[in-house]
């Protein structure tokens, strides 16, 4: 590994020393009573236009989105491009579907999906298997993001062996754990405001930059081999690399609202009139994600994998090593302190939502529900603290000693279990007709079928499925959660006749939904 | 009163923006080719840029064309 680059990690523990200070002081920023569960876990859902910006683009655009999306066009080329498509039709659903969600979940004081289940459905168990399912994917997400830090620590030269190897990350962590306990989600709000300018200028300084430096975009794409500029034509009897690529972007869309932290995010806002406008405005990000995405041809351009400096960085990291190499090779030390200050608090930001998230989940929907029917506000938010201390633990010892390829796996898995919670939260949000047991067991059909199927591709996202002499490879996610939603139409009416009693209560009505 | 009734429907026919953004986003062989290049960058890339902004303006036209 290359020596400590004392100029960039001074600014990195500058910026990491700010966001610290700027987490434990956003306690007093728009001041609410803390010991509140929704003061503490949705910021008293007091966050406007604004706020709301950042706080879902730091849900959705994480660090391991910058490391990931580029380290995948520079292996594999035109297929990580799915990630605008993706990031295009999540846009639509929030403007319809999720405003509906904010109104209701506001009306009822929701704070989690489960709380929408059980007051629409009023079924415990849905609503627990709605739970259970976000907050075993989430988990391996923070993971992820705590991955995101060790790269760029790794790249900023700090190595070791044993315990000091692990230290910067250990130090990461305290710091995360502890403004998420005494701030709650106002701590990743306030912080993700300077992630995303700290994340544009880098994005904007490289995309005007490195073109420059290499000569210009023709020559960029000249040298990025003719197989991974576009995506493969299929071939007969199959609809290949195009099903491909339009199912990873339809699925991933589908997946992204239903995961806990970028609710939470949504459920925070003050306002209806805040999504819709959000929904406008956030593709601002999208548009710098395909900038960024181009990063990987960049690394392809300028050859930084055959530089023998930057060797043993993909060696220990893969790919992943690319975006850091990339900023190492074509900027000064100090702009690479900025550029990795901009990774490592972006992964804070969401690994801060995602344990707040998680937190709400367990307190609400599995302690309240199951262990202890009435707390107190202050043991309600007490125990929402805790338990996101433990999830975070839980997280970092999963980073520190299971190889990195599991959690990326188990990503890849978190996203085709939360999918299946879509019958349940997105069209419970249009619909009451679906029994509730029938959605019990498509959730139960989807899950396990999901899960058979990933095992089955050797844990790869697209599952090449035959009708026929034709195939039609597509993600696992979406051909799970269309066979979860066939076994719950079917069953409602069989469930329905079943049973004599009448239809649990719901508790919300259609004026709910709306303004 | 059929303004009040057409709002509490649900339905705009702006959404169709909407349907426009989802077919063009989810069809592959549409923008899957390398000409007419853009400064240099092939058209995959740089059509699905400029989608991002259209789509963006057919999210924001809806958003002041409906009411919550």
């Amino acid at each position: 590994m290359q020596d400590v680059n004392w100029i960039a990690l001074s600014i990195f523990v500058v910026l990491f020393a700010f966001i610290t200070w700027l987490g434990f002081a956003a306690a007093h920023w728009r001041k609410g009573d803390l010991d509140q569960l929704h003061e503490w876990g949705l910021g008293g859902r007091r966050f406007g236009t604004v706020i709301t910006w950042f706080l879902v683009g730091g849900d959705v655009y994480t660090a391991y989105t910058f490391i990931a999306v580029p380290a995948l066009a520079f292996g594999a080329g035109a297929i990580a491009f799915f990630a605008v498509p993706y990031t295009i039709i999540i846009y639509p659903l929030l403007f319809l579907v999720f405003r509906r969600l904010w109104h209701v979940c506001s009306k009822h004081g929701y704070i989690t999906a489960g709380d929408f289940v059980r007051g629409r459905f009023g079924n415990r168990w849905l609503a627990l298997a709605v739970t259970v399912t976000g907050i075993v994917a989430t988990m391996p997400y923070i993971a992820l993001q705590l991955v995101g830090i060790q790269v760029v620590i790794g790249a900023l030269g700090i190595s070791g062996t044993g315990f000091t190897a692990d230290l910067p990350l250990l130090i990461a962590f305290v710091v995360l754990a502890a403004f998420t306990y005494s701030s709650g989600l106002r701590a990743p709000a306030s912080i993700a405001v300077v992630k995303d300018l700290l994340i544009y200028v880098t994005a904007v300084a490289a995309v005007i930059v490195i073109p420059i430096q290499l000569g210009g975009f023709a020559k960029i794409f000249a040298a990025v081999p003719a197989q991974k500029l576009l995506l493969a034509v299929p071939g007969p009897n199959t609809t290949g690399s195009y099903s491909a690529y339009a199912t990873l972007a339809l699925g991933s869309a589908m997946a992204l609202f239903l995961y806990p932290h970028t609710l939470t995010g949504i459920l925070s806002a003050s306002s209806g009139h805040a999504i819709r406008r959000n929904a406008a405005m956030l593709p601002g990000y999208t548009f710098m994600l395909g900038l960024l995405a181009l990063f990987g041809f960049f690394v392809i351009a300028a050859g930084i994998d055959k530089l023998p400096e930057y060797a043993a960085g993909f060696k220990q990291f893969g790919n992943n090593f690319a975006v850091p190499a990339l900023m190492l090779h074509s900027f000064p030390s100090w702009f690479v302190g900025v550029a990795f200050a901009a990774i490592g608090i972006g992964a804070l930001v969401p690994a801060a939502i995602m344990s707040i998230a998680a937190a709400n989940l367990y307190t609400r929907n599995i302690h309240r529900e199951f262990i202890n029917k009435n707390p107190t506000d202050k043991q309600e938010s007490h125990m929402a603290k805790l338990v996101s201390l433990i999830v975070k633990v839980g997280a970092l010892v999963f980073i520190l000693f299971v190889p990195t390829q599991y959690a990326i796996q188990l990503q890849l898995l978190g996203g085709i279990w939360i999918i299946q919670t879509l019958p349940p939260v997105m069209l419970g949000v249009y619909t009451r007709w679906f029994n509730s047991w029938a959605l019990l067991a498509g959730w139960a059909v989807g899950t396990t079928a999901g899960t058979l199927m990933a095992i089955a591709t050797k844990l790869t996202p697209t599952f090449p499925l035959h009708v026929g002499s034709h195939t039609f490879p597509g993600y696992t996610a979406v051909y799970t959660v269309a066979l979860n939603l066939l076994v719950a139409i079917v069953l409602t009416p069989v469930f329905n006749a079943m049973s004599s009693q009448r239809a649990p209560v719901d508790e919300t009505v259609a004026a709910d939904y709306r303004a | 009163m059929m303004d009040a009734q057409k709002r509490h429907s649900g339905w705009s026919w702006w959404y169709l923006l909407f349907v426009i953004q989802f077919a063009v986003a989810l069809w592959p062989p549409l923008y899957n080719k390398i000409e007419p290049t853009l400064m240099g960058i092939p058209f995959f890339y740089w059509f699905q840029l400029l989608w991002v902004i259209v789509s963006a303006v057919f999210t924001a036209v809806v958003y002041f064309a409906t009411s919550d």
